[in-house]
């Protein structure tokens, strides 16, 4: 597991950088991973946990977008291959992935990405429109984006994630 | 609750002391299984309910009148204190008194189905019961493995277990690209796990089948290997696999992997033929209740593609089995020498092949020289049925479909097939009607099956068939004054009114000539006479194909010579 608090460094916009901790102001704490290159970030909120993903059921006649069903502390959890979702070539093979466990509409849910990042504290207001020419796909599941330093963190919309017609069976 | 008890129940140390109790409260819980449920009590030795107080609180709050208060016996005031915002405590402390406490109990539990109660003795304490349904159900499943993947089966469905190799006493033999398991002089249809679940193509021959049965039907999954039973927790599958209906939960075994189950009667669906019987009481609801019953003596066979398909014994003159190798092909269409004359053969559907060698399975249909094979795949069997038939959408060749032994079967349509090995059967083959003959039959019947059946019939007698259900519909044709050929009625049923459009025909002076023929089932004496009574010339038998055409043939004669 490597959530590693990350504190405002100079390249990211200050705000609110000296609020008591706890005490967020208008920033908020996004949870991020990657996808290939690509960095993504959830809202912490909605983020229950991260754990390693290993020993998958698969599901024969599920869309391809569900990896499967996996045990989490006695819970079984349906887990969404991201990628798949996103529409991201799946050169990973599949192993050591790591999952974001979350739910939506009262049901639990396992995200599985290539790496998890950093949680990232970003002020609501840098969130900017998705660029026009984003692709449609990820333009109806995502939130806006953060330009940062060195790269653009593209925030997700979960319940749109979950939504998605690719998990439809 | 244990809070709730603490703060109402128990008396504080001086109080208890006064009453010559033990200083220290005592709050016990106990939980036990009680049969489906588990019962769990909070039992306190506090000072119980102070009903007095539950009393006026209750109609300080308008729960109830004075006068009701006054018929509630104790234990009916004691659940007050289930009631939204009902507290009795003089003032709000940081365990309880809130007001939001019993009545969200309360809120909660009935919410999973559960049931709280309340007992006291003023004095000597206060007893809060629950009891919450076991509402996961465990069940004994069969572990079963199909390469890496394993999978349960709920125990209740798995008869036994039968080893299969090829060239052992148990092996599965394919038959047409379907698989079977000839298992006691039975013939066991299995489906391939694998093949089922779509991790290989390739059709299994060893391993273990696993023989289920759902209702009446019996059918083999064939799985790799069988690993041990376990008792499990159903999990509901995620809504986004509620689709997959193969499957009717997850469960995490005792090694912590998560496998699913598999649901017998989705697997029975796939399989096709196999129907559930409920589906088929749904179907036998859906069709109606004022259908005729008939209890009919039906074959059933198989068609082209697994269907199944029916049709009256009555109208099969024999069954056959031929040598595929006779067959002659002349100009696409197959004929056999049978009886010492040309036969030809018509396949039941489409996607019924006839093959150039091997036997071929046929049902013989013959009406006076002119005989004709109806290929199938399989006879499978004859029934002793009522039938009910769902006159459904209309394919060629089907009149409609009936639940026949448990399971969906298409009734086969003659009329449809008699052309295909003699183009002329139905219409050119008699003599034309003389000009100005009517070719119109009135047939009075209330049952479709039997309309369905007949129908083809008097077609088959070179008339075309009027249809009425009732005596209303028939007497109102019959009021036209247009001729008719013959008059059809079931004399019977006193449903199909068909003595009273006997009467009513009889009324009509264009109708003084009119051939009339009733039908029965089963002629009781009775019906017999009040038939001839009525001036009935024959009863039929209903099924009785040749007597019915040779009256309607006699009844175009008749009115040949008559024009």
């Amino acid at each position: 597991m490597s959530i590693t608090r990350h504190t405002p460094s100079p390249d990211q916009p200050q705000h609110g950088g000296q609020a008591p901790a706890g005490d967020l102001g208008d920033e908020i704490e996004f949870v991020t991973f990657k996808l290939g290159e690509q960095l993504f970030g959830l809202p912490i909120q909605r983020v229950h946990e991260v754990f390693a993903a290993n020993q998958i059921t698969r599901v024969p006649m599920a869309p391809a977008a569900m990896s499967g069903l996996l045990n989490l502390r006695g819970r079984v959890v349906t887990a969404i291959c991201l990628r798949t979702l996103l529409r991201i070539d799946a050169d990973h093979d599949g192993s050591d992935r790591m999952a974001i466990g979350v739910e939506s509409d009262r049901e639990q849910f396992a995200l599985l990405v290539d790496k998890i990042g950093d949680v990232m504290r970003l002020p609501a207001s840098g969130l900017e429109p998705n660029p026009i020419h984003l692709d449609a796909a990820w333009g109806a599941l995502s939130e806006g984006v953060y330009r940062l330093e060195k790269t653009i963190l593209i925030i997700l919309k979960l319940d749109s994630l979950i939504a998605s017609e690719l998990l439809a069976a | 609750m244990v809070r709730n008890s603490a703060d109402h129940g128990i008396e504080t140390p001086q109080e208890r002391k006064l009453l010559g109790k033990p200083e220290t409260g005592r709050i016990r819980l106990t939980a036990a299984h009680e049969g489906g449920s588990i019962a769990i009590r909070i039992i306190d030795d506090g000072k119980g309910l102070d009903i007095a107080r539950i009393r006026r609180k209750a109609l300080a709050q308008n729960l109830a009148s004075a006068a009701e208060l006054e018929r509630m016996t104790e234990a009916q005031i004691a659940r007050f204190v289930f009631h939204p915002g009902f507290s009795t405590a003089e003032a709000v402390t940081s365990v309880s008194g809130r007001g939001v406490g019993m009545d969200v109990v309360k809120t909660n539990i009935d919410a999973i189905g559960g049931m709280v109660d309340i007992a006291f003795e003023p004095g000597k304490g206060t007893t809060f019961s629950v009891k919450i349904p076991l509402t996961l159900a465990i069940i004994s499943a069969l572990i079963v493995s199909v390469g890496e993947q394993r999978f349960a089966i709920p125990q209740a469905v798995v008869r036994e277990l039968v080893r299969v190799r090829p060239g052992s006493e148990h092996a599965v033999e394919i038959i047409n690209g379907a698989s079977v398991l000839r298992l006691r002089e039975r013939l066991l249809p299995v489906v391939g796990l694998a093949n089922m679940m779509q991790t290989s193509d390739a059709v299994a021959d060893s391993g273990f089948i696993v023989v289920t049965q759902i209702g009446k039907q019996q059918f083999g999954i064939l799985v790799g290997g069988v690993l041990h039973t376990e008792e499990i927790v159903v999990k509901p599958m995620s809504s986004k696999l509620k689709a997959l209906t193969l499957f009717s939960g997850n469960t995490i075994l005792g090694d912590g992997a998560v496998v699913l189950i598999l649901d017998p009667n989705g697997l029975a669906h796939a399989i096709g033929n196999l129907d559930l019987d409920e589906a088929n009481d749904e179907a036998a609801q859906a069709q109606g209740v004022g259908d005729a019953q008939e209890r009919q003596t039906i074959l059933v066979f198989k068609g082209g593609g697994g269907s199944l398909k029916a049709v009256p014994l009555s109208l099969v003159t024999r069954l056959e089995e031929i040598d595929a190798a006779a067959i002659e092909w002349t100009s696409g269409r197959a004929l056999v020498q049978y009886r010492g004359k040309l036969m030809p053969i018509v396949p039941a559907n489409d996607q019924l092949v006839i093959g150039r060698e091997g036997p071929l399975a046929m049902v013989i249909f013959s009406d006076g020289p002119r005989t004709m094979g109806l290929a199938v795949e399989s006879i499978v069997d004859i029934l002793d049925e009522t039938v009910k038939i769902e006159l459904g959408a209309r394919e060629p060749g089907v009149i409609g479909s009936a639940v026949l032994g448990g399971r969906a079967t298409e009734m086969i349509d003659l009329s449809h097939y008699l052309p295909q090995a003699y183009p002329d059967w139905l219409t050119g083959h008699r003599e034309a009607p003389a000009a100005g003959a009517t070719r119109e039959a009135l047939l009075v019947e209330s049952s479709p099956f039997i309309r369905e059946m007949l129908a083809p019939i008097i077609r088959a007698a070179g008339l075309v068939p009027i249809i009425a259900p009732d005596a209303e519909a028939a007497i109102a044709r019959l009021a036209t004054g247009r001729p008719l050929a013959a008059l059809i009625v079931d004399v019977e049923a006193e449903a199909s009114g068909g003595l009273k459009a006997v009467a009513a025909a009889r009324g009509v002076p264009e109708h003084a000539a009119l051939m009339m023929i009733g039908l029965a089932s089963a002629p009781h004496p009775d019906v017999l006479l009040a038939a001839h009574g009525a001036g009935l010339r024959d009863v039929i038998a209903k099924f009785d194909r040749h007597s019915l055409i040779a009256a309607l043939k006699g009844a175009q004669d008749a009115q040949q010579e008559a024009a």
